[in-house]
């Protein structure tokens, strides 16, 4: 069995920082697992935070800053940028729109572009279809968002729609890759205790390289067995 | 002010340090095991990784995601407290100069979160000016300071390779972890043109040293700090066994306004501020070490003023504050196409880069003194706040999938490009050594008080052309590797002129030093050759301080070496009976 897939780490429960470590009679990695669950328990609501911070967070989250149109506009526009496809869900199931809620309060330096971008993306559909962004059809709304969505080709007077539809790519992207659903779609498999060996063999080869006998003499290789 | 009392602790200490970082932290360890009593002043809040760090927390168990705050500047679960600024305790800049100066209010300061790069420095680094004519040779070599480097090596622990290099020596080295896909990318077009690339020399465990350190479990996010102590903090490997000793008393949250002199001008003590309750007190000891960072032990010697030390303490010489400087730094960085749409697995590794570039150049060949490393990233790494910024200026330019298409977009395309994408970064940034100039420095502000009524500092640094030309090599090589990688740059390649090649504003690094320096001639320096204060023989600085120059090195490996040497020669001076 492959050492590196039977290193399995269960985090028990989401705030808890033990965790178990099964694993195929290696002492070493069972040591590992002693020490790890020798640490002792978080004894704080919010282990190591700054009471200043604390302070910040209740702060910022006592408060809404979108109003409930302009949050049907970003949940609207966040599932255009990332929609459910055969790998994942879309951006409101993994949480965008409240990530973009809390980020703006947090970085307040969003606050103006993106309360002036959904004006302005209201005031367009208000000028072509006589509604607001949310309340038109969906093939209205990819009509505008097609003229801000592609910055090389959009006309001039699009210009302030693309900067703000720049920024809500980048906000749902973001916001979409860092939740649970997100970084499992991309495939992230790290953030947790294993033996580093070196790349994989097979991926060596498909790039043409390999390690040195010098590297695999003078590194620790944690038992890599090629 | 009628009220106003000190309150005076009345246990008498054999040393009270100021500070818990590497220098302080090291300085704790060993007094405290030589059998001496000491107190440990910290100015920020306790801390433990084993409960008080981010390690192995998911991206999504921030609602921030990881993005910085004011709180934590690297990033949310980034192991280091304050950073940039701090509410309460401003400082200054003289108009048309830079400074940034980074402060850590924490129990092991900013060890929590450091690059555990760690780097001696070798013969040349000691003795420059006689190599250059630039700036001024220390009163040691080398070869006074290797048995501290390899006392350092075997009891916190550092992997590398020994290469037998003139100016990088050797060590006693755990083995290096092996390079990442990346990293073998990096070094074979770096090497293809004359660029060597060796594995790094990192203080993390790839091996047990110890019963109370665990082993490195490559999680890659050594700047959380290690639950398990596999990398160095000063915290969790230095402070927590030197309190193990009953020797030392830690006291947190203790802002230091001044050392105390008698009358015969000795340091005696110092009295701070408890950021609790906000009233002052004073602890006193044989010694007075300070590890406070370079520029707050120079702030608080200048504001140490007294009868007979008029221009602040330690400073008849005039240079405190002065030869003020960082490591310089620049960077590159873009995406490799032969990494799209890569297998996915688990290469997290160490935190940090398993390779890097010493300096590898003669500097008599080139229009700047100075040598710089290089250090390099990439690959799959956890994703954070800031995931896919920008791919509308990136996606248009790539062949995704196997065809060009419109930058920007939305959509299932667009999402499969954000896929494809994933771990193909790679970057790489030079840190470099600046000439200590004495018209950089740091002063007191006149004008300016923190929340505690202590005067500030006020900063005056310029770069000059010899730090701008190593950073144009820097910008001009980093381009060169990434090309031969068949990368395309995405930040960094319109660096020139303009924004001095890249060349990142002076304190960004955070290697700041050069204030409290050294030397051999009491005119000219405000330490002897033992970081004992030649105006004052029971005050000590044994932080970035006393640094004449700082190499292209970082240089917490030397705070160590040189603070363990310091201590010891405490210990022996105390039984001798000379303080």
């Amino acid at each position: 069995m492959d050492r590196r897939e039977s290193l399995k780490a269960i985090v028990l429960g989401t705030v808890s920082s033990a965790f178990l470590l099964e694993s195929c009679g290696d002492t070493k990695t069972e040591e590992q697992a002693a020490q790890v669950l020798d640490t002792p328990p978080e004894t704080a609501p919010l282990p190591g935070r700054m009471p200043e911070e604390i302070a910040h967070l209740k702060e910022i989250t006592s408060r809404t800053f979108f109003t409930e149109p302009e949050m049907a506009t970003i949940t609207i526009l966040a599932n255009i940028i990332i929609p459910e496809d055969e790998v994942s869900g879309n951006a409101s199931d993994a949480g965008v729109p409240d990530f973009i809620e809390f980020i703006v309060k947090d970085k307040p330096e969003f606050q103006t572009p993106m309360r002036s971008g959904l004006k302005w993306l209201d005031i367009q559909c208000q000028d072509r279809y006589e509604n607001p962004f949310r309340e038109c059809s969906e093939k209205q709304q990819l009509e505008i968002v097609d003229a801000i969505a592609y910055p090389e080709k959009a006309a001039p007077e699009m210009k302030k729609g693309v900067a703000f539809f720049s920024l809500m790519r980048n906000l749902t992207a973001t916001g979409f890759f860092t939740s649970e659903m997100g970084v499992e779609d991309i495939g992230y498999v790290g953030n947790r205790p294993n033996q580093w060996q070196g790349v994989p063999e097979e991926v060596l080869k498909e790039h043409n390289l390999a390690y040195t006998e010098e590297q695999l003499r003078q590194c620790v290789t944690n038992g890599r067995n090629v | 002010m009628a009220d106003y009392q000190i309150k005076e602790e009345p246990k008498k200490y054999d040393a009270v340090i100021v500070g818990s970082g590497a220098g302080g932290g090291m300085a704790a360890y060993v007094l405290a095991n030589a059998g001496l009593k000491v107190c440990l002043l910290e100015a920020g809040a306790m801390f433990d990784p084993a409960t008080d760090s981010a390690q192995l927390k998911n991206p999504w168990e921030s609602p921030r995601r990881g993005a910085s705050t004011k709180f934590r500047p690297f990033g949310d679960f980034d192991g280091c407290y304050w950073g940039w600024e701090i509410d309460g305790e401003p400082y200054t800049k003289v108009d048309g100069t830079e400074w940034d100066w980074w402060r850590a209010r924490m129990l092991g300061g900013r060890t929590n979160h450091w690059g555990r790069i760690s780097l001696r420095f070798g013969p040349k680094d000691f003795k420059h000016r006689s190599i250059d004519g630039l700036g001024e040779d220390w009163p040691i070599g080398y070869e006074d300071v290797k048995p501290y480097y390899d006392k350092v090596d075997r009891l916190i622990g550092v992997f590398g390779t020994n290469e037998g290099l003139e100016n990088e020596p050797d060590g006693i080295f755990l083995p290096p972890p092996l390079p990442r896909l990346h990293e073998l990318k990096i070094k074979k077009a770096a090497q293809g043109i004359g660029i060597p690339v060796i594995p790094s020399r990192l203080s993390i465990l790839t091996k047990k040293i110890n019963e109370e350190r665990g082993q490195c479990f490559y999680c890659a996010q050594c700047g959380r700090s290690c639950k398990v102590y596999a990398d160095f903090s000063a915290g969790s490997c230095l402070v927590k066994p030197a309190v193990a000793t009953g020797n030392v008393d830690v006291v947190p949250n203790a802002m230091a306004r001044e050392v105390i002199t008698n009358s015969e001008g000795l340091a005696t003590g110092v009295s701070y501020v408890n950021k609790e309750d906000m009233l002052d007190y004073q602890v006193n000891g044989r010694v007075v070490i300070l590890a406070a960072s370079a520029c707050e032990s120079a702030r608080l010697l200048l504001n140490s003023v007294s009868r007979r030390h008029p221009n602040g303490l330690a400073n008849s010489s005039d240079v405190v504050g002065k030869y003020l400087h960082d490591s310089t730094g620049a960077s590159v960085s873009g995406v490799l196409p032969e990494l799209m749409g890569r297998k996915r697995y688990n290469e997290d590794g160490v935190g940090g880069m398993h390779v890097y570039t010493p300096w590898w150049l003669d500097n008599k060949k080139l229009d700047f003194p100075r040598g710089y490393h290089i250090e390099y990233w990439g690959g799959m790494q956890q994703p954070a706040y800031g995931f896919g910024w920008g791919i509308e200026s990136l996606n248009g330019k790539l062949q995704v999938n196997g065809s060009t298409k419109e930058a920007g977009g939305y959509g299932k395309s667009l999402k499969a490009d954000y896929r494809f994408m994933y771990g193909a970064g790679v970057g790489m940034a030079g840190r470099g050594e600046a000439i200590a100039f004495e018209s950089n420095y740091c002063e007191i502000d006149p004008n300016v008080v923190d929340k505690y009524g202590i005067p500030v500092l006020r900063f005056n640094v310029k770069y000059s052309d010899y730090e701008i030309n190593q950073a144009k090599h820097m910008n001009t090589t980093f381009k060169e590797i990434l090309h031969e990688m068949g990368a395309i740059i995405t930040s960094g390649g319109d660096a020139g002129p303009h924004n001095n090649w890249g060349l990142a504003a002076p304190g960004k690094i955070i290697h700041e030093a050069g204030t409290v320096r050294m030397g051999n001639d009491p005119k000219k320096s405000a330490l002897n050759k033992w970081s004992q204060a030649h105006d004052s023989k029971t005050l000590f600085c044994v932080d970035g301080g006393q640094f004449v120059s700082q190499g292209d090195k970082n240089i917490t490996w030397t705070i160590l070496a040189l603070s363990m040497r310091a201590s010891e020669y405490i210990v022996d001076q105390m039984k001798k009976q000379n303080i």
